[in-house]
């Protein structure tokens, strides 16, 4: 019995460490899933709900809401970092990969080198388009097994886990792509262009 | 903090008091705000609060455009003013 609680406690601050491991600097575990929004929940019906790629393309691409859901799955389990320093470990979404949209879009790659995400309202957020490919972003719309909540973006969002969560979009409805960096939302009031956790880009000059 | 869980963050104007009396030396929410879109005049302390950490989001309850954007970071406050057409202030506060 004695052996049972030492193995438990060995394995706790096992467990303990690899939790510390996965925690960007300055992060905090959160088991919640705090809601930080800039703007009201918006809600557009399904049926009047689209997402565009648009911008630097041949020709925009638009897809409405059955057309997304009819595309094939993904369910990543991924760690999320928000700027206000809580963490989330291993959350469970469901959605599309941004490469399979981008796919079905032709550009130029070689001046077409950056994105804006844009939402519904005025929330945007830009990314080099680099870091939507690659399998590392996907339009989402399931969270642990449910439809997104709209309070956390549903019907969809965007989610790059490898970046601070602001520039996982809520709402988003679409993806402009362009050849110049243009600051989002929350990057042209003082926030970090690119927000890499692991290198703490918070803010501008970071 | 209200709304950290579950719902949105969003307060009445009031909320951004604090933030805003860190910039401005006078009683922000009873200055009287033209939006830059639709043209709906209110004073401060009766638009939408949007308060979290990463910044206050004033806007208008008429069209939801932000009215004021304040970010506070490291002792910096960035101020965007753009979607404000006048900011009526009386001399006296």
């Amino acid at each position: 019995m004695s052996g049972g609680f030492i193995s438990r406690g060995f394995k706790g601050r096992r467990q303990q460490a690899d939790v510390a491991g996965r925690l960007p600097p300055g992060q905090h575990l959160e088991s919640g899933f705090p809601v930080l929004s800039a703007g009201p929940t918006p809600n557009t019906p399904l049926d009047q709900w689209d997402f565009v790629v648009t911008g630097s393309v041949k020709a925009p691409k638009r897809w409405n809401w059955n057309e997304l859901l009819a595309l094939p799955h993904e369910t990543p389990t991924v760690d999320v970092h928000c700027v206000t320093k809580w963490s989330k470990l291993d959350t469970h979404w469901e959605g599309v990969s941004v490469d399979l949209l981008l796919r079905e879009v032709e550009y130029d790659s070689t001046s077409v080198r950056y994105a804006t995400a844009f939402s519904e309202g005025d929330y945007t957020t830009n990314l080099p388009l680099a870091d939507l490919l690659g399998g590392k972003a996907w339009v989402v719309f399931g969270y642990d097994g449910q439809p997104l909540d709209p309070v956390h973006g549903g019907p969809a969002r965007l989610l790059v886990p490898h970046l601070y969560f602001w520039k996982s979009a809520k709402w988003v409805r679409g993806l402009r792509l362009t050849e110049q960096d243009q600051p989002g939302f929350w990057e042209s009031l003082g926030y970090h262009n690119y927000g890499d956790p692991w290198k703490e880009q918070r803010y501008s000059g970071d | 903090m209200q709304g950290r869980m579950g719902r949105e963050n969003k307060l009445d104007g009031n909320a951004s008091a604090g933030t805003l009396q860190a910039i401005f030396p006078f009683e922000m929410t009873e200055v009287m705000v033209t939006c830059a879109g639709c043209g709906a005049s209110n004073v401060i302390g009766e638009t939408a609060a949007y308060v979290s950490g990463m910044g206050t989001i004033v806007r208008c309850p008429s069209c939801d455009r932000a009215l004021i954007r304040i970010a506070r970071l490291e002792g910096r406050s960035y101020l965007d003013l753009r979607g404000s057409r006048v900011l009526r202030i009386h001399a006296d506060g």
